[in-house]
């Protein structure tokens, strides 16, 4: 049940943000969807072209190995930032002067321009002169990203954890430290066990939090373009090329506006699909648990 | 608690390392980096920091880039606190479905978007401006803003607007003196966000500006040169992007840190 | 049901006490009798939060002992204590019904689901929440909210006492006289020590058999509502309850009288208060009398202002350079500027340092 009263008045607060968005969100969209349906020689030479270039990225196979990399990706990405962030926060102390030093080097990853991110892994996992891949070699595990297809996809999710975790933790401290203690003294009162805590109030508690976490966390993971590109260049063969970066190189390289337009929309209608789900889901998983 | 604590230093541990192979680059010289595998520098030099504070493309990068993610940051939080409110507080026509197409602005492939962005902002006189990159990253900093806005709003018991509405507070006045307070945890969240988003962004940020307000991460590109990367001056500049970044986390972690005093009111 | 008691109890939030400004709650003996209704008074930050805390073993306290019927618990953390809590905030488990809230206890003990359910439904009826016991916990109003926390210390068989740390804040006020009467119920039903903090002495006098009141980490005086207004035995006692507080007069003693500037005001008896003390008078604004004329042992004040209560007039008045109140009577007459205040020997209050000598 959903007791939040109505109140047409609310637009009024809501007006200066879809003013600034739709600035900047409308026209573009339209624009692309436009170049979707033409073939482009020259800004004044365009032919209407109907729904070709749709039908010929749908049975693009390029497309669907990039697609496949994708969301196993992804899944991997929430797979192991999600639970990893959770454990991370509740790790943290609650107060005193430790929590600062926490947040801020918990932060360090995150400010890292993302090209930067990409060139800085690229040395760091060097085998010859990089810090991780002497480590991994020393421990007696041969790694080489730039040769094998597996270890460098290992590296691209190892960087995006590292990237990105912080995200996932930050936001869930954040959540944790907004529950009263009243929570935990009657918790303490009713004999619950930790696990009980952690089910019963952190986690429910943590709902609203944790759904900004998920479906950031698919968007971004989703369209990662910077990161990997940098390191690995896609590869080596294919084996790291993302969706991104396979539209970029046929926007960009190819200049194929027409279809890379209608590879944008297909693209951007995966994501809206996906995220409305986990939103969907996520909304009625625990509707209004954490009012 | 002690074990506790552990797993914190080891992950801890974790994200320091890439960074301090960063800081470890950035006092070598490139011939250093590439032709030996060190873990301190042999020859520590402070030349690529110097490459970069003395030329003024590079000084200009930061102050360009400090100026619109500032000018994000504030402009993002000032229209993304009340629609946060009415989303928290109130049903009204169509608020889920905008509250979703808020969300779908994050999800736009830039790739392809860049040129009709580049057109737009063109077609205004905008173009190579700092508003302009601030209003263009608002795009995917405003619906994040009022997403964890409204999230921590909704955390707040909706008795307290009644308390305060029942002592005869107006809206404006229960909204800066009472509300605001009580999530000054989400806005010290927000903030960061805000600032990180519009700071690592390169593609936009690049595509709209090209002398007045070349962000540092497009000038950062400039150190590809004919003989390969300069790694040195490239990882030194690295190192320098992080300190406004962690500035800021600095003066928002009380916020972050205290929670909200709920209970405590 | 118990009998608590607090043997040589003091608490400091810091870690090695040497003021005693470093304690929250100072030195104290107290007894709380079973099945005794209790309210807990002071104003904000005197210490009543942290003693309701070390009541339920939220907090343990940094010297002495707690005593339920003679069984020191101490060292007992809250769960075994069989306690119940009500916050100023409603804690509702949020994905649970109000069925699993009140069961949670019992289930977190591993009791028999048969007999979870009957304790439940037990306690359910009790707080007529039969109705309201598939519905999730969190789309109930504030006061059925505070109501199942209540609930869910009432589940455990034997509960010892129930705490309240000021529940009625976040109630509407048209609904606090609904669950004021439930907890009355509750407790002439049951017969439980309960425990009730408050800042507002209104909520303290109806709702307790007996006000503890506390200022500065000490407990002034442990008396019922008629005892605090005839008796206070400090004159915080006097000042904090009562609408306007006590009439505090700085004075000194000469034989039976009480000399306050010009003004001398006798005494029923002699008190020898001790050497060096700073003596007040105290009394009552109800208890002054103020006429035109004077009468024996009046003393000639002049008249400031008159304000209407509704149904009795306070009137301030000047002895010297010190301000007074006295309520009258509606119809009474007030005297233009200048009256005559006689003090009733019988209700004046000697303090020495802040403590009753008289």
């Amino acid at each position: 049940m959903d007791d939040k009263p109505i109140n047409q008045k609310a637009w009024f607060l809501v007006l200066p943000v879809v003013v600034t968005v739709a600035f900047s969100a409308v026209v573009p969209l339209m624009t692309v969807v436009n170049y979707s349906v033409q073939d482009i020689f020259d800004p004044h030479t365009r032919y209407f072209v109907g729904t070709e270039w749709f039908e010929q990225i749908l049975h693009d196979s390029r497309l669907h190995g990039a697609l496949v990399r994708q969301f196993v990706f992804s899944l991997s990405v929430l797979l192991i930032e999600i639970p990893l962030g959770i454990g991370i926060a509740l790790t943290m102390p609650r107060r005193g002067r430790w929590v600062s030093v926490c947040l801020v080097l918990l932060a360090l990853p995150l400010l890292v321009p993302w090209n930067v991110v990409g060139t800085i892994w690229q040395i760091f996992a060097r085998p010859d002169i990089g810090l991780l891949g002497r480590a991994v070699n020393a421990l007696g595990i041969p790694y080489n990203y730039t040769g094998d297809p597996t270890d460098a996809w290992v590296t691209v999710l190892v960087m995006d954890v590292w990237h990105w975790t912080s995200l996932v933790v930050l936001l869930c401290y954040a959540g944790l430290q907004a529950i009263p203690d009243a929570f935990y003294q009657a918790a303490r009162i009713d004999g619950a066990s930790r696990w009980a805590v952690f089910r019963y109030i952190e986690l429910p508690k943590l709902r609203g939090v944790l759904m900004i976490a998920i479906l950031l966390r698919f968007m971004d993971s989703f369209m990662i373009y910077a990161e990997p590109f940098v390191l690995t260049g896609g590869g080596p063969g294919s084996a790291t090329t993302f969706l991104s970066q396979l539209l970029t190189t046929m926007a960009v390289g190819q200049f194929d506006l027409g279809p890379a337009a209608a590879f944008s929309l297909i693209y951007f209608l995966i994501i809206l699909l996906f995220s409305y789900v986990f939103y969907t889901a996520l909304t009625h998983l625990g509707r209004g648990a954490n009012r | 608690m002690k074990k506790r604590y552990l797993i914190l230093l080891l992950y801890l541990v974790f994200l320091m390392l890439p960074l301090y192979w960063m800081v470890n680059m950035s006092l070598k010289t490139t011939a250093e980096t590439l032709s030996m595998f060190s873990l301190v520098p042999r020859e520590p030099t402070l030349n690529n920091y110097r490459v970069i504070f003395t030329d003024p493309a590079w000084y200009h990068g930061y102050l360009n880039s400090i100026y619109y993610v500032s000018l994000n940051t504030v402009l993002s939080l000032l229209v993304a606190l009340p629609a946060a409110y009415a989303f928290s507080r109130f049903r009204f026509l169509g608020d889920k479905h905008l509250f979703f197409w808020l969300l779908t602005n994050r999800m736009a492939p830039p790739a392809v978007f860049l040129l009709p962005f580049f057109q737009l902002y063109s077609s205004v006189g905008l173009f190579d401006t700092h508003i302009a990159v601030a209003l263009a990253h608002m795009l995917f900093n405003v619906p994040l803003a009022v997403w964890i806005l409204e999230g921590f709003m909704s955390g707040v018991p909706r008795e307290i607007d009644e308390t305060a509405y029942l002592d005869g507070y107006s809206f404006p006045r229960f909204f800066i003196t009472i509300f605001l307070p009580l999530i000054r945890a989400g806005i010290g969240v927000t903030a960061f966000f805000c600032f990180m988003f519009s700071w690592v962004e390169l593609l936009l940020a690049r595509t709209l500006t090209s002398v007045e307000a070349k962000p540092i991460a497009a000038v950062m590109t400039r150190t590809v040169s004919a003989s390969g990367l300069d790694w040195g001056v490239l990882t030194a500049a690295g190192v320098l992007t992080l300190v406004p970044g962690a500035l800021v986390i600095w003066f928002v972690r009380n916020h972050i840190a205290k929670g909200f005093a709920l209970g405590r009111v | 049901m118990a009998r608590i008691e607090f043997q040589e109890l003091a608490h400091a939030y810091v870690a090695n006490p040497r003021r005693d400004s470093d304690y929250a709650v100072q030195r104290m003996n107290l007894v709380w009798e079973d099945g005794g209704a209790y309210a807990l008074l002071g104003p904000s930050g005197c210490g009543k939060t942290t003693l309701l805390n070390i009541i339920s073993g939220l907090l343990t306290p940094s010297q002495g002992r707690v005593l339920f019927d003679e069984r020191d618990v101490t060292a007992l953390p809250p769960q075994q204590r069989n306690i119940a809590q009500v916050f100023q905030f409603p804690v509702i488990y949020d994905t649970m019904s109000v069925y699993e809230n009140l069961a949670f206890p019992l289930r977190n003990r591993g009791l028999p689901e048969a007999k979870v359910k009957a304790r439940v439904h037990e306690v359910a009826e009790m707080l007529e929440l039969t109705g309201a016991l598939h519905r999730p916990g969190r789309n109930l109003s504030a006061d059925g909210k505070q109501l199942i926390s209540m609930g869910r210390g009432l589940v455990r068989e034997d509960v010892a006492a129930i705490l309240f740390d000021e529940p009625l804040t976040v109630i509407d006020p048209h609904l606090k006289w609904r669950l004021r009467r439930k907890l009355k119920e509750v407790h002439a039903r049951l017969r439980l020590t309960m425990v009730y903090v408050t800042h507002d002495q209104t909520e303290a006098l109806t709702f307790a058999d007996k006000v503890v009141v506390m200022h500065e980490g000490r407990v002034l005086q442990v008396g019922t509502p008629q005892e605090l207004f005839e008796n206070p035995a400090h004159t915080f006692v006097g000042y904090f309850i009562g609408s306007p507080g006590m009439n505090l007069l700085p004075v000194t003693l000469e034989g039976n009288a009480a000399v306050a500037g010009r003004a001398r005001i006798p005494l029923g008896a002699v008190a020898t208060p001790p050497a060096g003390a700073r003596l007040e008078l105290g009394i009552r604004p109800e208890f002054l009398r103020l006429s035109r004329e004077p009468t024996e042992g009046a003393v000639a004040v002049s008249v400031r202002d008159a304000e209407d209560l509704g149904g009795a007039r306070l009137v301030r008045v000047a002895l010297g350079e010190h301000l007074l109140q006295v309520k009258l009577p509606e119809d009474a007459e007030v005297p233009a500027e200048r009256g005559w205040l006689a003090f009733p020997a019988q209700w004046i209050r000697l303090y020495a340092d802040g403590y009753r000598i008289a």
